[in-house]
C-alpha cells in the first residue's frame, strides 16, 4: 500500500441523537451504612463519606467510612457464619450462590445504569459485559460447591475460614463477583471493601445477599478507603487477602503479610504488549487494538497498552487506527451510543494527564481524536502515543487511561524481546493469519494471558493472574478455587 | 487525480497483498453497530436519506411495461400525503425496459439503472454482454448494473474478470457501473475483499453485493468488507468509489444499521445517493410506515401505502 495521504471526514453530517439510559426505575439511597452480619449497620465512629458521579461532579450518596472497630465487627461476624456456612452440606451452599447469579441477572439493568453513574464506564459495557459477567462468576462457582471433591481428585478441600477482600474502581460489581463467588462456594467466608469511589453497586450487592437469604455473616461489606483496606489485611482474625488493585499497594500488603499465616492471593498492574504482524487480518487487528486500549477508559489492568506493529504495516495500522478514532464518542455514560464514559475520578485523571506531558518531554509525539468532550466531569479523549521508546516512562509504567504508546518491530525476535521487557506480566496479545506463529508467541510470551486475533476477552471457567509485578496467584475457573482451598491428602 | 492513481486503475493488482479478513472479527464489529440506538431527530434524518438512496428495483421475468410504468411512478410519488419526502435514487430494470422506464420518468431527476452482461448468472460470451451493455445505455441507462463471471473468479482467472469488467466500463461510456460480486456464490470474506479490489482497480464507479437471486443475498458482513476496501483503495488512489447493498434489505431498522456501519466506516462524503445505495424493492414502504410513525405516533396499515 502506497504512503497514507487521503483522510477520510468524520466530524459533521448525520450524528445521533442522545439516547439515554433511562434511570426512573434505579434507587439509590441517600445514605449506605456498612453491611455486618447480614443487616445495615451505622460506622461505630458514625463517619461517611460521599461517592460522586465522575460525568457530572455531583454527589449520588454517602456512604460509610469503616474504621478499624468496624473491621473488627465485620470479622467478628464473619467468623461466627463460618462455622456452620463452611459446614452446611455442600449442595445447599450451591443454591445460596445459584440464587445470588439469579437476582444479579433479574436486577440487572440497575446494576448496570448504577455501575455506570458511579463509576463512569458507559452503559453498553456495563450493560453487556459488567454485569452478565458477574452473574456469570456466580453461576459457574455456585456449580463447583457441590463438586469440589471431583476438581481435585484425591485430595479434600476444605475452606480456610474468613477472606479480607479489597477490590479495585474498575470493574466494581465484576470484581465483587471474582472475590466473593469462589470464596463462598469453597466455605469460606468473607469481608469485602469495595473502592472509594465505586461502593454503590457493592451495596446493591449487599441487598441482593439480604434478599437471598444468606445467612447472617457470610458476606459483610465495610466501604471505606485505603486505611480500611489495611485494617483488614492486618486483621488477626483474617485467614486470607485477596487483592486487586495497584503494584504500589500490593507491595504494601505483601510486606505487611510476611511472617503471617495468611493465604493471599494479588492482582496489580499491566502493561501489555498487542502485537500485530504483517500477516494479519488488518481491518479486525485494528478493531482489536481499540477494544484492547479505549474499553473501560483503558481503566483495565490487562489493557493492551503497548501496541508492536510490524514496520511493513505500521502507516497503514496507525492511519486506520487514527480515523477509527474519530468515530468514538466520548460523553456521558448512560447514553448508549457513548464509547467512552468519564474517568473515574478527579485524582485518575491527573495522573493520566500527568502521563501526558510525560510522553511529550519524553519527544513522543501526541494523537488525540477531535471529539468534543462535556464540559463537567472528568474526560480524556481517546490518545495515541508515537515515536516512543523501551525507555520511556509512557512505555514502561502503567497510565490506567485511554493512552496507547506504540511502537514497530521489524523480526519476530524483537517483537518477542520487546513484549517481555516489562516488569509486568498479566496480558498480551498476537495477530497473525498463522497459527504457528500464534503458539510461538502464546509460549513466550511471559503473560498469565494471551489473546490470539481478540483481546479482553472474559470467562469464568479461564483463570486469571499475573508473573513478576503484575501480581500472584490466579483468579477464575479451575485455578480461582485453590486460592479458597486447603488442599489435604 | 494523481498519476499512480490512472496507472493503478488499468493494472490488475496483486491480490495476494490484500489483506485477510477475520470472519470472527467481522461479526463483533457488525454486532457493535447494530448496537448503535438511533433515536428521534437522528431517526429521521436517516430514515430520509434511506428512501433517497434506494433503487426502487423490479427484475422478473414477469415484469411487464405496466408494472415498470407504475414503479416508476412510485419513485416520483413517494407518499405524497407526506410532504418532504425525497425521491429515490433510481429505478432498476431489465434492459428491454429502460425505454420504458426513460419514457415514465421523463424530466425527473431520478437515474435509471438497467442490469446488463447476462443478469444474474453472467453466463454470456463477452460479445453479448457487451452489446446488452451498449443496449442499454443507448436505451436510456445511465447506470449500468453488471455482475462479474464468478466462474472465472472462482476458478482463479482474475485477468479474465478484471478485462471483462474494464470492457464492460469502456461500453459504458458516460454511464456509471456498479459491479455486482454476488457474494453468496465466493464463499468467503477473503474472496469478497480481493473481489472488491480487483473490481475498483478494473474501473467500477460502484461495487455492489448481490443479484438478489441467490442467497445469502446482501449482509451487514460482506458489506462492510467491502466498505473497508473500498476505503483502502480511496487511501491509496483518492478516488471515491460507491457501494450498493442489494437484496434482504427490507426492513428500516437494519437499513438504520447499515448507514450506521458506513458512518463509521467511510465517514460524511459517502453518506449521499451519489455514494451509497440501497437495492431493494420492499424497504421503501417500511421506511413510509416508520416515518408515519414518528410524525404521528402510531403504525398505520400496510394497506395505506401503495404496493408497486
Amino acid at each position: 500500500m502506497a504512503i497514507p495521504e487521503n483522510k477520510l471526514a468524520f466530524g459533521d453530517g448525520w450524528q445521533y441523537s442522545p439516547a439515554p439510559e433511562s434511570i426512573d426505575h434505579i434507587k439509590v439511597r441517600k445514605k449506605y451504612d456498612l453491611f455486618i452480619g447480614g443487616d445495615f449497620v451505622a460506622p461505630v465512629k458514625g463517619r461517611y463519606f460521599e461517592t460522586i458521579n465522575p460525568a457530572t461532579e455531583e454527589r449520588l450518596s454517602r456512604v460509610g467510612l469503616g474504621t478499624e472497630l468496624d473491621v473488627d465487627k465485620a470479622v467478628a461476624a464473619a467468623r461466627k457464619a463460618y462455622s456452620s456456612w463452611s459446614r452446611m452440606k455442600a449442595a445447599e451452599r450451591g443454591k445460596y450462590v445459584y440464587r445470588i447469579a439469579r437476582i444479579l441477572q433479574e436486577r440487572a439493568r440497575e446494576f448496570a445504569a448504577i455501575e455506570s453513574l458511579d463509576g463512569g464506564k458507559p452503559i453498553r459495557e456495563s450493560r453487556d459485559v459488567d454485569i452478565p459477567l458477574a452473574a456469570a462468576h456466580f453461576f459457574y462457582y455456585a456449580g463447583w460447591a457441590d463438586k469440589l471433591d471431583y476438581a481435585f481428585p484425591g485430595r479434600t478441600a476444605r475452606p480456610l475460614g474468613v477472606a479480607g477482600q479489597i477490590i479495585p474502581w474498575n470493574f466494581p460489581l465484576l470484581m465483587a463477583a471474582w472475590k466473593i463467588a469462589p470464596a463462598l462456594a469453597c466455605g469460606n467466608t468473607v469481608v469485602l471493601k469495595p473502592a472509594e469511589t465505586t461502593p454503590l453497586t457493592a451495596m446493591k450487592l449487599a441487598e441482593v445477599v439480604a434478599d437471598a437469604g444468606l445467612p447472617p455473616g457470610v458476606v459483610n461489606i465495610v466501604t471505606g478507603a485505603g486505611d480500611t483496606g489495611a485494617a483488614i489485611v492486618n486483621h488477626p482474625g483474617v485467614d486470607k487477602i485477596a487483592f486487586t488493585g495497584s503494584t504500589a499497594v500490593g507491595r504494601i500488603i505483601q510486606k505487611a503479610l510476611a511472617g503471617t499465616n495468611k493465604r493471599y492471593t494479588l492482582e496489580l498492574g499491566g502493561k501489555a504488549a498487542n502485537i500485530i504482524f504483517a500477516d494479519a487480518a488488518i481491518d479486525q487487528a485494528v478493531e482489536g487494538i481499540v477494544n484492547g486500549i479505549f474499553f473501560n477508559q483503558g481503566h483495565v489492568c490487562c489493557a493492551g497498552s503497548r501496541l508492536l506493529v510490524q514496520e511493513s504495516v505500521a502507516d497503514q495500522v496507525i492511519q486506520k487506527l487514527k480515523d477509527r478514532m474519530d468515530t468514538l464518542i466520548v460523553g456521558d455514560p448512560l447514553d448508549k451510543n457513548t464509547d467512552i464514559g468519564a474517568i473515574n475520578s478527579a485524582a485518575q485523571l491527573e495522573t493520566i494527564e500527568s502521563y501526558l506531558a510525560i510522553g511529550e518531554e519524553e519527544g513522543a509525539e501526541l494523537y488525540q481524536s477531535a471529539c468534543p468532550v462535556p464540559d463537567r466531569g472528568y474526560w480524556c479523549r481517546p490518545t495515541l502515543f508515537t515515536g516512543v521508546s523501551q525507555s520511556n516512562r509512557v512505555v514502561q509504567e502503567e497510565i490506567f487511561g485511554p493512552v496507547l504508546a506504540i511502537q514497530t518491530f521489524r523480526t519476530f525476535s524483537e517483537a518477542l524481546s520487546k513484549a517481555n521487557n516489562t516488569r509486568y506480566g498479566l496480558s498480551g496479545g498476537v495477530w497473525t493469519d498463522k497459527g504457528a506463529k500464534i503458539f510461538k508467541i502464546t509460549q513466550n510470551v511471559r503473560a498469565g494471558v494471551v489473546w490470539a486475533n481478540t483481546f479482553n476477552k472474559f470467562d469464568p471457567t479461564s483463570p486469571f493472574g499475573g508473573y513478576k509485578e503484575s501480581g500472584v496467584g490466579r483468579e477464575g475457573g479451575l485455578h480461582g478455587l485453590d486460592a479458597y482451598l486447603k488442599l489435604e491428602a | 487525480m494523481a498519476v499512480s492513481a490512472v496507472n493503478a486503475m488499468h493494472r490488475l493488482p496483486d491480490l495476494s497483498r490484500v489483506p485477510v479478513v477475520d470472519e470472527v472479527g467481522v461479526n463483533e464489529r457488525v454486532a457493535r453497530f447494530q448496537t448503535r440506538s438511533i433515536k428521534s431527530a437522528s431517526k429521521i434524518e436517516a430514515l430520509k436519506l434511506i428512501l433517497s438512496m434506494i433503487d426502487l428495483t423490479t427484475l422478473e421475468g414477469q415484469d411487464t411495461p405496466g408494472k415498470v410504468r407504475q414503479l416508476c411512478q412510485k419513485a416520483i410519488h413517494l407518499h405524497d400525503s407526506m410532504p418532504g419526502l425525497p425521491h429515490v435514487a433510481a429505478v432498476c430494470v431489465y434492459p428491454t425496459m429502460v425505454g420504458i422506464a426513460r419514457e415514465a420518468l421523463q424530466g425527473r431527476d431520478i437515474n435509471i439503472a438497467s442490469v446488463a452482461t447476462g443478469f444474474p448468472s453472467g453466463q454470456a460470451p463477452l460479445s453479448v454482454k457487451l452489446e446488452e451493455t451498449r443496449l442499454a445505455v443507448e436505451s436510456g441507462a445511465n447506470e449500468i448494473d453488471m455482475v462479474i463471471s464468478r466462474g472465472a473468479f472462482l476458478a482463479g482467472n482474475y485477468q479474465l474478470v478484471f478485462d471483462e469488467i474494464m470492457a464492460i466500463k469502456e461500453a459504458c461510456g458516460d454511464a456509471h457501473l456498479k459491479v455486482i460480486l454476488e457474494t453468496g456464490e465466493l464463499g468467503t470474506l477473503d474472496r469478497v475483499r480481493r473481489a472488491s479490489v480487483l473490481a475498483m482497480h478494473a474501473g467500477a464507479d460502484f461495487i455492489k453485493t448481490s443479484t438478489g437471486k441467490i442467497q445469502p443475498a446482501a449482509t451487514m458482513q460482506v458489506t462492510l468488507v467491502m466498505l473497508q476496501a473500498i476505503r483502502d483503495y480511496f487511501y491509496e488512489t483518492g478516488r471515491m468509489v460507491g457501494m450498493k447493498p442489494a437484496g434482504g434489505i427490507s426492513q428500516s431498522k437494519l437499513a438504520v444499521h447499515y448507514l450506521v456501519m458506513l458512518r463509521e466506516t467511510l465517514g460524511n462524503a459517502w453518506m449521499t445517493p451519489e455514494w451509497f445505495r440501497f437495492g431493494a424493492s420492499s424497504l421503501a414502504n417500511d421506511v413510509l410506515m416508520q416515518l408515519q410513525k414518528q410524525a404521528t405516533g402510531v403504525y398505520q396499515s400496510a394497506d395505506y401505502f401503495s404496493k408497486d
